[in-house]
């Protein structure tokens, strides 16, 4: 018999098919009945990925579900390994809290808000959890259509304007992913991953050739999504004119395509005549991100943008140290994942709290009168100083918060995750080689990243928080800065349970760098039997 | 057969991506329109081109002769996808024409 807790792998994508579905049939007049339901949905996959994330702990592999019950090869099967597990639960974390500052205002700011954000988890825990190429490129579509649908909720021209193109390039992407699924597919005749990682160390060299192409195309694919550099123009003005918790729950599609790019190059590219294929194109390509990254936190004024870049610059760092295979380097950069995810998660909708005080015109006001003075009106020095509201106060916390953990500095997660990726790549100083060019190039940059991103923040946050020219506070609901402050915890207990968290990320990377272990688990599967064939021949 | 398909492919791909890059909203719809009728064709053609063969395998049928079904299902998928995420973007097409009262790409007034 197939045991209950085995069922519990393809919770994660029914959950929000089926919530998303059955909220389509709420009218959106009983707009806090939708609401409860999506909000107890996204709470009920949140226990289901701890719980899996559980079990994924106990054994030395998770588990592999056979959807329809059809052996490896042939059927679509989902994998939980402790890496999807952590994705899932990534997910689920940020999940709840940006539901719930949707809840204040933004769902109500267009139709069907609730199901389209179901329909992008469910898409996002499909293209963790699944173990075969096309299935992945359904569940990427799944989740790339529930947010075309997002990115223009709210709707106004600049969101209309930078969601077509976002779309065009997401189409585009799109049709490239199915160019490289079809190569792969035609020239070593199998679509599942754990088949397709056995059968590549053997095939023809001039089939090789071939296949090579076919994983490139595919992998430019992911690297759109990921933001790589000369593929990345579309995200910042994407990013930043989504609605808030839009563009919080956004922040993960870009992970999305980092989790691939990991998963398929340690996988497929680890070992055979391809081994190490396109890790220099991921190095430079990330490195070129990062540099790029860094020099647009610099350069943006509004506080949307900073935040877009700052997701270049995790973008770059992440797919950087995927160039790098080092193992120790890549369970830092699991912790820096999961740090920058709910970090920029939380900036963004802080960011829209913040400039919810202020004119359109304000920031660029400001930025003009640093620039070029404004010794016409002086404003009188006051007698005695001005306490700050509270609310004010509370924001301010919460900024200087993500701009610790953005840049890097201790004490928080950021800067834990940091560490350890650098002190893996330039070693403890007493054994060990030296460090490669490529690795203390990246050593440089992500540092100067760190720094950028501090100037960056704190000229921001001077001008938001301490000299704001009309010096409105903004109108802020309770529950609105509840779930900031709930990611800033989460992120602060990263920090306190950094050994458990870093123990895990090893024997997450641990358990992806031998292809093996995945071959045999998803392979050593076999169909259930089912009730008819148990009491057709019950003497077996 | 195989030259006049991968020709009619390639063409068909210049078209889209040269309609792709064109400022005008409704040449990028046409033009990712091509670039899906190629893919499609493309993924079809990955199963090796054959005519008059079924995809499934009866008593005595040679299995060298068979066509492939998993490139005919997957094109199905596509197909599916492709043409619903095409309507979705006409949407948000219209949605721009409507805000911006132009059908330039970026909203500009004096499309070239």
């Amino acid at each position: 018999m197939i045991a209950w807790p085995q069922h519990l792998i393809v919770l994660p994508i029914l959950i929000p098919l089926i919530a998303g579905a059955g909220l389509l049939f709420i009218p959106d007049r009983q707009r806090s009945v939708k609401a409860m339901v999506s909000l107890a949905a996204t709470i009920a996959l949140g226990a289901v990925s701890l719980l899996l994330m559980a079990a994924s702990g106990e054994s030395r592999f998770g588990a592999v579900y056979l959807v329809g019950n059809w052996a490896a090869p042939f059927g679509i099967v989902l994998v939980l390994d402790r890496l999807s597990a952590l994705m899932v639960v990534l997910t689920a974390l940020l999940a709840v809290p940006v539901l719930s500052f949707a809840l204040a205002r933004w769902h109500s700011a267009g139709a069907h808000f609730h199901s389209l954000y179901q329909f992008l988890l469910m898409g996002l825990n499909g293209a963790f959890l699944t173990g075969d190429l096309f299935n992945l490129f359904v569940f990427f579509e799944v989740m790339l259509a529930a947010s075309y649908g997002l990115i223009l909720h709210g709707s106004g021209p600049l969101r209309v304007k930078a969601g077509m193109h976002y779309i065009a390039i997401n189409l585009a992407a799109a049709l490239l992913f199915l160019i490289g699924v079809s190569l792969i597919y035609g020239t070593t005749g199998t679509l599942n991953m754990a088949d397709l990682a056995e059968r590549l160390p053997t095939i023809e060299p001039d089939r090789r050739l071939l296949m090579e192409a076919g994983a490139a195309v595919l992998g430019v694919a992911f690297l759109v999504k990921a933001g790589m550099w000369p593929l990345c123009f579309w995200l910042p003005s994407a990013y930043s004119v989504a609605a808030a918790p839009v563009a919080a729950i956004l922040t993960l599609m870009s992970k999305v395509g980092i989790y691939i790019i990991i998963r398929l190059t340690l996988l497929l590219f680890a070992e055979g005549p391809s081994a190490g294929f396109g890790s220099g194109v991921l190095l430079y390509g990330g490195l070129a991100t990062l540099a790029f990254g860094t020099i647009g936190v610099l350069a943006s004024q509004a506080l949307g943008r900073i935040g877009a870049y700052s997701v270049l610059v995790s973008s770059g760092t992440l797919l950087a140290i995927t160039g790098l295979h080092d193992e120790a380097a890549t369970s830092g950069a699991l912790l820096y994942l999961l740090s920058s995810t709910l970090t920029l998660g939380a900036f963004f909708m802080l960011v829209e709290l913040v400039e919810r005080g202020q004119d359109a015109g304000a920031s660029v006001l400001a930025v003009t009168m640093e620039l070029y003075g404004d010794a016409d009106n002086e404003v009188p020095e006051e007698g005695q100083g001005t306490t700050m509201p509270a609310t004010l106060a509370v924001l301010g916390i919460c900024f200087a918060s993500c701009a610790i953990l953005l840049s890097g500095l201790p004490p928080l997660s950021g800067f834990v995750a940091k560490f350890v990726m650098l002190s893996a790549l330039i070693g403890t100083g007493s054994v060990g080689s030296s460090p490669t060019g490529g690795a203390l190039i990246f050593v440089t940059l992500v540092i100067l990243g760190g720094l950028a991103t501090l100037i960056a923040l704190t000229r921001a946050g001077i001008r938001a928080f301490w000299s704001s020219i009309e010096g409105t506070v903004p109108r802020v609901l309770v529950m609105e800065i509840v779930p900031i402050m709930l990611l800033l915890t989460i992120t602060a207990t990263l920090t306190v349970k950094a050994g458990p968290a870093l123990a895990y990320a090893d024997a997450a990377v641990r358990s992806i760098v031998d292809p093996g272990i995945y071959i045999k688990a998803v392979q050593g599967v076999a169909p259930q039997k089912s009730r008819r064939d148990h009491t057709a021949a019950p003497g077996e | 057969m195989e030259l006049v398909l991968s020709a009619a492919i390639g063409f068909m791909t210049a078209c889209g991506v040269w309609l792709l890059l064109r400022p005008r909203t409704y040449q990028v719809i046409v033009g990712l329109s091509l670039l899906s009728y190629a893919v499609n064709l493309f993924i079809f053609g990955v199963g090796g081109v054959k005519s008059d063969e079924p995809p499934l395998l009866t008593e005595g049928a040679s299995v060298a002769l068979l066509a492939d079904p998993v490139p005919q299902a997957l094109v199905l998928t596509a197909i599916v996808i492709g043409f619903a995420t095409t309507a979705l973007f006409l949407v948000v097409l219209l949605a721009s024409r409507g805000l911006t009262g132009s059908d330039h790409v970026d909203g500009r007034s004096d499309p070239r």
